[in-house]
């Protein structure tokens, strides 16, 4: 007789060798994307026919039909522009508010919203076509290069993502991989992906940082290491930083000197191109020898410039000291210090640059880990996860919410219910009540970043909560369930609880915030958290004063009678000047208005309640009333 | 099941820090939906709450203060909400004080005087809960974890102040 096999709870049970596809492990980035595969604990990424692991994120749809991605892509570019489209990783999840964000960025054609989904899309080559559909064509290449490479079929897959990005670019990745026929086995953040691939977990135990600054963007996360286990601290970041900057400065030199030499240039946007592409060269060779020089020729004239490495990171100073001052906020909000940090991983095009690394290793005090391909390591640690979450491997990777969660209440003001670092996946409720007596619905308005005021937010949905029992205000518990789960993805639901009589609504966010958006955010929850507690505590002394308005027309409806003629000229009056001191943005003003007011109606107040008391006692005998009393 | 039934601790003032992370991640590898790929629907939902329940109890122990506040509610004392007034004049005057000092700063070194008093202010309060809970003296807790609470806002008051101070110079 043979017996059953019943496994551990959470213990993943092998898969029979060559039985199960393959699973890889992918870095879907702005401007190139890897594929890589993990055995048996190593990690190699894929490489083309000519060797190449690099594929440049770039989608043609050319006018002879078909679809090309990568190397092919980029050169159709050149001649078919309205037919291709590079780093689409900037729109994925976004809406057509967002784009303003990106207005000049990306010289696309933009298709006015239509339909149901709010997401943005492109027309490209004579087709509108959205971020999702043309993130797919990259994930069907990188399925197709890795089938090949592979000779197996290929149909699950780990991809990685900024650890920035937000709910509605997640969960826009996860659905481009659907439509390339790709199961997420997870979502996992670049810098937690990148500090797997250098295995931090095997050597001593410990704090590690991760410094991840690309071509566009700058990430800088906290981990701590032991044995198989990656918990992030803390991640923090500036989406709109990265090596292009350095590009501009070199490029914005050079024209300089061209007008010093009377050199008299239209500048025109393809000017600028060839003078970026000329200063990416001089900065990449400046990583390798002390001085370089570039010929600039633009529209028949050449000149010459030369530029030593000392002046070159003398303009690129600022940028390095801003990620710095990034990173010095990342260990507080992890409640550390640098001399508790073992040691740095470099991700990255842009730590190539000798600066970057020299001011990194300096600000930690330890050299840089930097022998793995900065821009290769981050597809293979998700390679090396991808194994584990299919060979039942024991890695365990505890990753964090970037931003904080949270819904709007009275007069605009933000309740956060997830805090940014939070550790996912999570589950977290608040309660919340009503404003006016008798209502009966709720609007919910979910958003995310780290402000007081709703406006200063980004809005992730909003919904509304209806068949709320009438009560008087303030009676009724509507508890707002916020739930984050591994892959960083969210869902919100509410219910009142007073009654039983629950309703139940579920919502998933349409769309999110730019990744620029986000760091912007960040940036701007620090610099503004003075005025924004001035802002917050006016607000609330207007929704407190408005409450009280309420109430007091609601009494005045009910037993005005029981006033005089010159009483009730007197709360009038008082009510009036509460009124303007609403209007105005005087919170001490406001609060005196609402304290003189109160002292009018006192009087009012306690008539009322001593009519209400009779009205309770009126018709007891004299036993009910003892019996009453006795209760 | 209580945050530290959960973790498998002592419900304690004291939390030795290694152990608090040990017990975490030991839990953290049964439960973490990572265990639970390509497993039935329920199987992971129940993953997913599980680990969601300990992430709850880890965030909550780890740090000194919610952790104070968790235990001090565990025991029967009544904390105001969040954001709500405050109803300690003694406390009132300090907060009063200490926000006029913090707005007099005008350097990055002043404010980080201001937030190394608040810090060590930080640690003798919670040095002296734990005396305060051998005697069970709820009113003495819930007034020093209210000081806390509020010593902590002034602490993120004085980090957003250095950002700024730090922004204009730069």
């Amino acid at each position: 007789m043979s017996l059953l096999e019943i496994h551990e709870p959470g213990e993943t049970p092998l898969p029979h060798a060559g039985e199960a596809s393959l699973a890889v492990g992918i870095d879907l980035g702005t401007t190139n994307s890897v594929v890589a595969i993990a055995r048996e604990g190593i990690p190699a990424a894929l490489h083309d026919e000519t060797g190449k692991a690099l594929v440049p994120s770039v989608v043609a749809y050319p006018a002879a039909g078909g679809v090309l991605v990568g190397e092919e892509a980029r050169l159709l570019m050149a001649h078919e522009p309205r037919n291709a489209v590079a780093s689409i990783k900037r729109l994925m999840g976004r809406g057509a508010a967002d784009l303003h964000a990106v207005a000049g960025v990306l010289p696309y054609e933009i298709e006015p919203g239509s339909g149901q989904t709010d997401m943005v899309k492109l027309r490209i080559g004579g087709k509108a076509r959205s971020p999702v559909e043309i993130s797919a064509e990259i994930l069907k290449a990188l399925r197709a290069r890795a089938e090949a490479a592979l000779d197996k079929p290929v149909e699950r897959a780990v991809i990685t993502v900024p650890a920035y990005f937000d709910d509605a670019a997640r969960t826009a990745t996860r659905d481009a991989a659907r439509v390339a026929g790709l199961e997420v086995l997870r979502l996992v953040n670049e810098p937690t992906a990148a500090a797997l691939a250098y295995g931090l977990d095997k050597g001593s135990e410990g704090l590690y940082a991760v410094y991840d600054l690309g071509g566009g963007t700058f990430d800088f996360s906290l981990l701590r290491l032991e044995k198989g286990v990656f918990q992030v601290l803390a991640t923090g970041g500036d989406a709109a930083l990265g090596g292009d900057d350095f590009d501009r400065a070199v490029a914005e030199r050079m024209l300089a000197e061209r007008k010093t030499d009377g050199i008299a240039d239209g500048i025109d946007e393809a000017a600028v191109k060839t003078a970026l592409a000329l200063a990416r060269q001089m900065k990449e060779q400046l990583s390798e020898r002390d001085q370089t020089s570039g010929r600039l020729d633009l529209a028949g004239t050449p000149s010459f410039h030369a530029l030593t490495r000392a002046d070159f990171e003398a303009m690129i100073a600022t940028y390095i000291a801003r990620t710095l001052d990034i990173a010095r906020n990342v260990l507080i909000d992890a409640d550390t210090t640098v001399s508790d940090v073992q040691g740095v991983v470099l991700v990255g095009g842009s730590t190539r640059v000798p600066l970057v690394r020299a001011e990194v290793a300096a600000m930690i005090g330890k050299a840089a880990l930097t022998d793995i391909d900065p821009d290769e390591v981050v597809a293979l640690g998700a390679a090396l996860q991808a194994e584990a979450l299919t060979g039942g491997g024991d890695t365990l990777l505890l990753d964090v919410t970037p931003l904080s969660l949270g819904l709007e209440t009275m007069g605009g003001i933000v309740e956060k219910v997830v805090p940014r670092n939070t550790p996912i996946p999570v589950q977290l409720a608040q309660d919340f009540t009503t404003y006016q007596d008798g209502q009966t619905a709720m609007a919910i308005h979910v958003v995310q970043g780290e402000r007081e005021m709703v406006a200063d937010c980004r809005s992730l949905a909003r919904f509304e909560l209806s068949g709320i029992p009438p009560m008087t205000a303030g009676a009724a518990r509507i508890r707002v369930s916020f739930a984050v789960d591994a892959d960083g993805l969210l869902a919100v639901s509410a219910e009142e609880r007073t009654t039983g009589m629950a309703q139940r609504i579920e919502v998933k966010p349409s769309y999110g915030l730019s990744h620029e958006d986000m760091a912007d955010m960040l940036y701007d929850s620090l610099e503004h958290a003075e005025a924004d507690v001035a802002q917050r505590l006016l607000t609330e002394a207007r929704v407190e004063a408005k409450r009280s308005l309420l109430a007091l027309d609601a009494a005045l409806a009910k037993d005005g009678a029981l006033l005089t003629t010159e009483e009730r000229a007197a709360i009038d009056q008082g009510r009036t000047r509460l009124e303007a001191a609403i209007a105005g943005n005087d919170r001490d003003a406001i609060n005196a208005a609402a304290e003189a007011l109160e002292t009018l109606s006192k009087p009012f107040a306690e008539r009322r309640m001593d009519r209400g008391i009779r009205e309770a006692l009126a018709g007891l005998s004299l036993g009910e009333l003892e019996s009453r009393v006795g209760e | 099941m209580d945050h530290f039934a959960r973790l498998g601790l002592p419900a304690a003032l004291e939390l030795d820090g290694a152990a608090l992370d040990r017990a975490y991640f030991t839990a953290q590898r049964q439960w973490h939906p990572d265990r639970f790929v390509g497993r039935p629907p329920e199987e992971r939902a129940k993953a997913s709450t599980e680990a969601a329940g300990l992430n709850d109890a880890y965030r909550t122990l780890k740090d000194p203060l919610s952790r104070a506040v968790y235990l001090a509610e565990l025991n029967g004392v009544e904390l105001p909400g969040d954001g709500k007034s405050i109803d300690d004049p003694d406390l009132l005057m300090e907060a009063m004080e200490a926000r006029e000092a913090l707005h007099e700063t005008a350097t990055a070194e002043a404010v980080d005087a201001l937030a190394t008093q608040v810090r060590e202010d930080m640690q003798r309060a919670l040095a002296g809960l734990g005396t305060l809970f051998l005697r069970h003296d709820k009113a003495a807790i819930r007034k020093t974890l209210l000081r806390l609470r509020y010593l902590d806002k002034f602490a993120e008051e004085a980090r957003a102040k250095r950002t700024n101070l730090q922004r204009v110079k730069a």
